[in-house]
């Protein structure tokens, strides 16, 4: 089987200006939402109580908000998840009373009503714990870029290396939108996978400029713009068999994960989708415009070389931009 | 030509013979077990406590599985949960109260395994149940009472020296000695720097008094600070014995924080109170005259003269101490093993606060001669640590406690000296409790999402690649028994983050076998003879693999650093993934595909799914 059967190199640098207006307007519009409804973080991160118990039968939510109401915590929400059996309560930091104490009277509060009850699983943190996740979370990102661009820098040069941490730094604003958006609560396990996630499709940005490096050397006679459509053309079928693969293995977690994985999984979907779309249709362009040609790219070695075709063809690339 | 040298198909076989003995042990699961270890963690470890279980069962003919003897303590295995706690029962009456019985699982692998080194990969809380805490020390208590110390000493220092003050006061955590003029401060200052050299002194003129700042300065604030930490975690240590959890884990997290695990316990409420009991040391006076032989076992039954009352020392013989307290260890700064400088012997050196050196120094005065006792008091026990004879008036705060039988034993009580209580309060500032059915549903969950996630991936690549994804798939499954191999081995913490990364690592190490295909495809595709698009193919790949990989990492390792708990559970599993898939994706893969293809000398046609020809 073979599913990319393509005879002649897309065009795609062509639709450089259409591909990168979409992604400014996703873009714009994650910021947007992020902007207006802000993110649904979790208990990591704001402090507080999530507690996770189970009945033997279907619990009575007003019955258990009657008794989390009971100990003054007017502010809990109570709500079913999974199955008519199974609560989660979400209670707010409160001043005065420290994490452990608050769960302990919660957890007496709710024996008192129904004895039957099981506590699953309780997950306290104090305000200031949340604090620092923000500081570690900004950092780990940063340093990510930082090493990121570094790499590429190094192993590439420094217009790609802007290109795909434009282009990825993108994809992380856009799944941080879509959270936004929906109101799905992130918490640590989503920072994990807004990372992975940059790690992974710089991964897809780095197949592609292999390439394009690959096609300097090799298609002496090629503009950029060929050089590039033909690296992206050729590297297609990796690129959406790979995903393919990953998407299914957290396919497989969305099913089967359960709830603390299942944001997780999400995260990672959204990543996967825009990374295939980002990595490619937006990382190269970019690099186009930032004047990404052969003799920068190979190097001192070759330049000789490669002058003397340049003055065969070289066009312009903003003109195909 | 697509022949491996020897050397490199042998380091694949023994990479994987390596991978499967260290992952083996994962599938033998579980069985009850005991753990007994001291219940104090400063008792050594004696090799003869395994005989001891050994002959306890044979007596009362319990039927073991397994016992063995590790650097905490000795384990023994069982057929049922009914034995189990039969022999915990038998061993906690037989062995008394210097050893912890508690419950634990042990794995079933065999005894050659284990001698190997080749154990289970070590299961998070969220895996198999328990609670987790997470402990903030208050730090400005524990200045603030380093301060409140030097506030007693400066008063001391000064009187000693005759130089007049108005008054010593703590400032926050400085502290401020206020003389009636410049001449008088100056000697003031001279004593204090000599005396306290780690302190910064200020001078400063307010109204008609002169006024000395003393602050800590940073390396003495920092010394203050590890100490308080040190003290609470050998504190937490001594506590959390007597809870009888079998593999608790205590940790410093940061500068100020410790962390607290304890698999398997589900009553929160105990386990909270007893990290924030405080244990108390108590220094008392021996009451001599009364200590004959008929009184001492008249009181040992219970009927101790008015006025004192009876202990046992550590050997088990009746003390008779007076009812006065002496001496709290709220006193106690500091103390360390030792050795007297005339004799040789070992003792262990205990530094008093200013207020306790003046008390002691009056006690010892009064009391030459006489028998002086150190008593600890926890969990409602009062056990006599030791009681020194008093040779001579003891000023200065410095105390010398001889008497002790070897360097281990100081080192011994030196350590219960300052782990009696809490050198500084400390909050639980993150707790999280799973149940242990939570646990099992999480595994299950992390294994089921692997699973059959690795199932979708080895059709669809079997069916696109043909022979050729056979082998991805057989290198993605050995990247798994590695990884798990890898993960046994460092006894890293399992998570469900880190189950989640292991699928993750799988959905990504499959990349490096796609772009290998697709380039041996496109070799093919380009005209070339089979064997030279595999060669050129898996040569072409690497590149662009090993700086994919590296991207990868750099994320990984920044999760690592800037991670805490579950996430760098993710980290440690993503990294060490991105590793066995660089091995298994090109050098193992390669091995099969020549192991395959290489030998044939006319070779016209692989198997590796369609090829479109332009």
């Amino acid at each position: 089987m073979e599913l990319f059967r393509i005879k002649n190199d897309i065009p795609f640098m062509s639709y450089g200006r259409l591909t990168t207006t979409i992604s400014l307007v996703t873009f714009i519009l994650a910021i947007f939402f992020l902007a207006t409804r802000g993110l649904s973080f979790g208990v990591d991160f704001t402090g507080g109580t999530v507690m996770e118990v189970n009945y033997p039968q279907a619990a009575d939510l007003d019955s258990v908000r009657k008794a989390v109401d009971s100990i003054g915590l007017k502010e809990a929400t109570v709500q079913n998840f999974g199955s008519s059996r199974d609560v989660l309560i979400r209670l707010p930091v409160k001043p005065g009373l420290s994490v452990s104490q608050l769960s302990e009277q919660v957890k007496a509060a709710l024996v008192n009503a129904d004895a039957k009850v099981e506590v699953r699983r309780v997950e306290s943190v104090g305000a200031q714990v949340g604090d620092e996740l923000y500081e570690n979370g900004g950092l780990a990102l940063f340093f990510v870029c930082l090493g990121i661009v570094l790499y590429l820098w190094l192993r590439f040069e420094w217009r790609f290396a802007v290109a795909a941490i434009i282009a990825n730094m993108h994809d992380v604003v856009i799944i941080l939108g879509f959270f936004a958006f929906f109101q799905w609560e992130f918490n640590l396990t989503v920072l994990a996978a807004v990372l992975a996630v940059l790690g992974y499709s710089v991964n897809e940005s780095v197949v592609v400029f292999d390439r394009v490096r690959e096609n300097f050397r090799k298609m002496r006679k090629a503009s950029v713009v060929q050089v590039i459509d033909n690296a992206i053309t050729r590297t297609m079928s990796r690129t959406v068999i790979t995903h393919m693969m990953t998407q299914t293995m957290v396919g497989s977690m969305l099913l089967f994960g359960g709830e603390v994985l299942h944001n997780f999984a999400l995260a990672l979907t959204i990543g996967i989708l825009f990374g295939i779309y980002s990595s490619v249709l937006v990382a190269c362009p970019i690099a186009m415009w930032l004047g990404v040609n052969r003799a920068n790219l190979i190097g001192d070695v070759e330049k000789k070389e490669g002058s003397k075709e340049e003055k065969v063809v070289e066009p312009d690339p903003s003109e195909f931009a | 030509m697509n022949r491996y040298p020897l050397w490199k198909n042998i380091l694949v076989v023994v990479m994987i013979l390596i991978g499967l003995i260290y992952t083996i042990p994962n599938f033998f699961g579980e069985s009850p077990a005991v753990q007994v270890t001291p219940a104090k963690s400063t008792t050594k470890l004696d090799p003869a406590l395994l005989g001891q279980v050994e002959a306890v069962f044979k007596q009362e003919k319990i039927q073991y599985d397994g016992i063995y003897l590790d650097a905490r303590g000795v384990k023994a295995r069982f057929a049922n949960t009914d034995t189990q706690i039969k022999a915990k029962d038998v061993l906690q009456a037989s062995l008394g109260k210097d050893y912890t019985v508690a419950l634990n699982l042990l794995s079933r692998s065999p005894d050659w395994l284990r001698s190997l080194g080749a154990k289970p990969m070590y299961l998070g809380l969220d895996l198999r149940g328990g609670v987790h805490f997470l402990l903030q020390v208050d730090m400005k208590a524990a200045l603030d009472k380093a301060a409140e110390r030097f506030v007693g000493d400066f008063r001391t220092a000064l009187r000693k020296e005759r130089v007049s003050y108005i008054g010593v006061t703590r400032e926050g955590q400085t502290v401020q000695v206020r003389f009636s003029n410049a001449a008088e401060l100056a000697k003031g200052k001279k004593i204090i720097s000599k005396e306290y050299p780690d302190l910064t002194l200020n001078e400063s003129a307010e109204g008609e008094s002169q006024l000395l700042t003393a602050s800590l300065n940073a390396v003495e604030q920092k010394r203050i600070q590890d100490f308080a930490l040190k003290q609470n975690i050998q504190t937490l240590h001594n506590r959390i014995n007597e809870l009888g959890v079998a593999e608790p884990i205590i940790q410093q997290q940061g500068v100020d924080r410790v962390v607290v695990q304890l698999p398997g316990v589900q009553d929160t409420a105990k386990a909270k109170d007893i990290l924030g009991r405080t244990a108390t040391l108590e220094i008392r006076l021996v009451d001599e005259e009364k200590s004959d032989a008929a009184t001492l076992e008249k009181a040992d039954k219970g009927q101790a003269p008015l006025g004192d009352e009876v202990y046992k020392d550590r050997e088990g013989r009746p003390i008779l101490v007076k009812k006065n307290v002496v001496l709290t260890g709220d006193y106690i700064t500091d103390a360390g093993p030792g050795v007297n400088s005339q004799n040789g012997q070992s003792v262990v050196n205990v530094s008093l606060d200013a207020r306790g050196a003046r008390i002691f120094q009056q006690v010892t005065r009064e009391n030459v001669g006489k028998r002086m006792a150190i008593l600890l008091i926890e969990k409602g026990n009062t056990e006599v640590i030791t009681a020194p004879v008093i040779n001579e008036e003891i000023g200065g705060g410095r105390v010398q406690i001889s008497g002790m039988a070897n360097t281990q034993e100081a080192t011994d009580i030196s350590l219960l000296l300052r782990a009696g209580a809490l050198a500084a309060p400390m909050d639980i500032i993150e707790e999280r409790t799973v149940g242990p059915s939570m646990g099992q549903d999480n595994i299950n969950r992390g294994v089921h999402s692997t699973l059959w996630g690795f199932a979708a991936i080895a059709v669809m690549m079997m069916i696109y690649y043909m022979a050729f994804g056979a082998v991805s798939v057989a290198a993605l499954a050995i990247n798994l028994l590695l990884l798990v191999a890898i993960l046994s081995m460092l006894q890293a913490t399992l998570t469900l983050p880190g189950l989640a990364a292991i699928a993750l690592a799988l959905g990504m190490a499959i990349d490096a076998n796609v772009l290998i295909n697709e380039r041996v495809r496109e070799e093919l595709r380009n005209g070339n003879t089979p064997q030279a698009s595999i060669h050129a193919g898996y040569d072409r790949a690497w590149d662009t693999i090993l700086d994919s990989n590296v991207t990868t990492m750099i994320a990984g390792l920044a999760l690592f650093m800037f991670g805490t708990g579950p996430i760098k559970g993710f980290a440690v599993v993503h990294v060490l993934g991105i590793l066995t898939s660089m091995f298994s994706a090109v050098l193992v893969s390669r091995a099969l595909v020549n192991l395959i293809y290489g030998y044939r000398r006319k070779l016209t046609k692989l198997s590796i799914g369609q090829i479109f020809k332009a």
